[in-house]
C-alpha cells in the first residue's frame, strides 16, 4: 500500500526502531512535523522531542534528544544520539535533574552555563513527558 | 651443563608465566567478542551517517562553508587512540608510527590522546598534547566522544588549528587490524562522489548552511565513536593474539627445558653409576 512507508531510528548504540508507519510526528529545530508517505525529500535537524510513530490504531511513542532525520518519499530515517523508550526513563533521575536544571537557571553565572542547563532541562521535561505514556 | 636444579626452577618460572598470558588470553578473548558486538551495533549509523553527508555534499554543489574548507593555520590536531595497558604486542606503536613517520612536521601538531600508552610514547618524543583523555578508553561512551569532539571543533572554529585528523586502529577482522589515519575536517569529499543511486531533490531545513553547520560536528563525532569503539576491539583482538603466540612460545621453550632436564638427569645418574664402579674397583 502506497500510504505506508518504513521508519527507522537508528543510535550509535543501537537500531533503536525498525517498522512501518502511517504517519510519524517528531520535533525539528523549527518546530513540530507530522510526515505521511510521500512526502518531499527532506533533511531536517531534530530538536529534543517525543516521537509518535502511528501504525493505523496504534502508536509507538519514544524520546529522541539531538540528531537529524531523512525524510525521503518511502523512507524516514530518524539519527539520534540517544533514543530512549518510556519504560526505559527513570522518572527519579529526571525529576532530580530538572530541580538541577532549574536551579542553575536561577542563578546563572555564565551564558554557556544558562545554554546548557535550559539543553538539559528541556531533556528532563521531555523525558518525565514520555513516561506519562507508560 | 646447567645443574638440575637450575633447570627446574626455570621451568617452573616459566610454567607460571605461561598460566598468566593463558588466562590473560581467554579475559582478551571475552573482552574481544562484547567490543566487537558493539563496534558491530555502531556501523549501522555510522554507515548512514556517511551516507546522509555524501548525498549531502553532492546535492548542495558547490557550497563554501568552513567545515569544508581547511583553516588557514598550520597547526594540525590528531586525535590519537590507543590503549591504556600494553602488553598487546605493536598495537600502540604501530598507531604512534603512523604520526612520528607521517608528513607531520612535530611543531605544528596539538595531540588529543585518549589512551595513556600513545599519551606517554608521544609526550616522551617531545610533542605538544593539547589534551589527555586516557580515563575515556576504560569505557567510552557516546557522551565522551561528543564531548572531546565539541572540543576539538571549537578549536577548529576559532582557527587555533587548520585541520584535524584522527589515528586509530581499524577493526577488520578478529586477526587483522590496519593502523589508520583519516582527516576528519575539512571533511574529505573525494570518493563521496562515485555512489550516484539517487536523483532527488533533497531540502534541507532550516537551510542548507545551517543544516551543514548541524550535522557535520555530528558526523565528526559519529566517525570518533565509531572509531573508538573499532579501537576497542582491535586492542583486545592484539592483546589475544600477543598472549596466544606468548603462550605457544612458553609451550616451545618448556619442552626444551623438559628435554634438557631429562639429559641432566640421565647424565647424573650415569655419573653416579660411574662413580661407584671406580669406587668398586679401587677396592678390589
Amino acid at each position: 500500500m502506497a500510504d505506508i512507508f518504513r521508519v527507522e531510528i537508528i543510535t550509535p548504540d543501537r537500531i533503536f526502531y525498525e517498522g512501518e508507519a502511517r504517519f510519524i510526528e517528531f520535533t525539528t529545530a523549527a518546530g513540530e512535523i507530522g510526515v505521511y508517505a510521500n512526502h518531499i525529500p527532506m533533511t531536517t535537524v531534530l530538536a529534543p522531542g517525543i516521537v509518535t510513530i502511528h501504525h493505523g490504531e496504534e502508536e509507538t511513542v519514544a524520546a529522541v534528544h539531538a540528531g537529524f532525520a531523512e525524510i525521503l518519499g518511502d523512507k524516514v530515517t530518524l539519527l539520534a544520539e540517544v533514543a530512549e523508550w518510556p519504560d526505559e526513563i527513570d522518572v527519579n533521575r529526571a525529576e532530580a535533574a530538572k530541580d538541577r536544571a532549574e536551579e542553575r537557571i536561577a542563578n546563572k553565572t555564565t551564558d554557556i552555563d544558562v545554554a546548557r542547563a535550559e539543553f538539559a532541562l528541556r531533556k528532563a521535561l521531555i523525558r518525565i513527558d514520555l513516561a506519562g505514556y507508560r | 651443563m646447567a645443574s638440575m636444579r637450575d633447570i627446574k626452577r626455570r621451568k617452573n618460572s616459566v610454567t607460571s608465566t605461561q598460566q598468566i598470558t593463558k588466562a590473560m588470553k581467554l579475559v582478551s578473548t571475552v573482552k574481544l567478542q562484547k567490543a566487537r558486538t558493539r563496534a558491530e551495533k555502531t556501523n549501522p549509523y555510522t554507515e548512514q551517517m556517511y551516507k546522509t553527508v555524501s548525498s549531502m555534499m553532492r546535492k548542495s554543489g558547490n557550497i563554501i562553508h568552513p567545515y569544508l574548507t581547511a583553516g588557514e593555520s598550520e597547526r594540525k590536531a590528531v586525535i590519537v587512540i590507543t590503549s591504556n595497558r600494553g602488553l598487546a604486542g605493536g598495537y600502540n606503536s604501530n598507531v604512534v608510527k603512523l604520526i612520528t613517520n607521517g608528513e607531520f612536521k612535530k611543531e605544528d601538531l596539538d595531540i588529543y590522546a585518549l589512551g595513556s600508552k600513545g599519551h606517554d610514547m608521544l609526550a616522551r618524543r617531545g610533542y605538544h598534547i593539547a589534551e589527555n583523555r586516557s580515563d575515556i578508553m576504560d569505557d567510552p561512551t557516546y557522551t565522551d566522544a561528543s564531548n572531546l569532539c565539541r572540543r576539538v571543533l571549537d578549536s577548529f572554529a576559532k582557527g587555533e588549528v587548520g585541520e584535524i585528523y584522527l589515528a586509530y586502529t581499524h577493526f577488520k577482522n578478529t586477526v587483522t587490524h590496519i593502523p589508520t589515519l583519516v582527516k576528519l575536517l575539512p571533511v574529505d569529499t573525494t570518493g563521496m562522489e562515485e555512489v550516484e543511486e539517487d536523483n532527488v531533490m533533497m531540502n534541507f531545513e532550516p537551510t542548507t548552511e545551517e543544516a551543514l553547520d548541524m550535522i557535520i560536528p555530528k558526523y565528526v563525532t559519529s566517525l570518533f565513536y565509531g572509531a573508538l569503539v573499532e579501537a576497542v576491539a582491535s586492542e583486545n583482538g592484539a592483546r589475544m593474539q600477543a598472549m596466544d603466540s606468548a603462550t605457544s612460545n612458553a609451550d616451545e621453550i618448556i619442552s626444551d627445558l623438559t628435554l634438557k632436564f631429562n639429559r641432566a638427569r640421565q647424565g647424573a645418574i650415569t655419573q653416579e653409576l660411574t662413580e661407584i664402579i671406580a669406587g668398586a674397583n679401587a677396592i678390589n
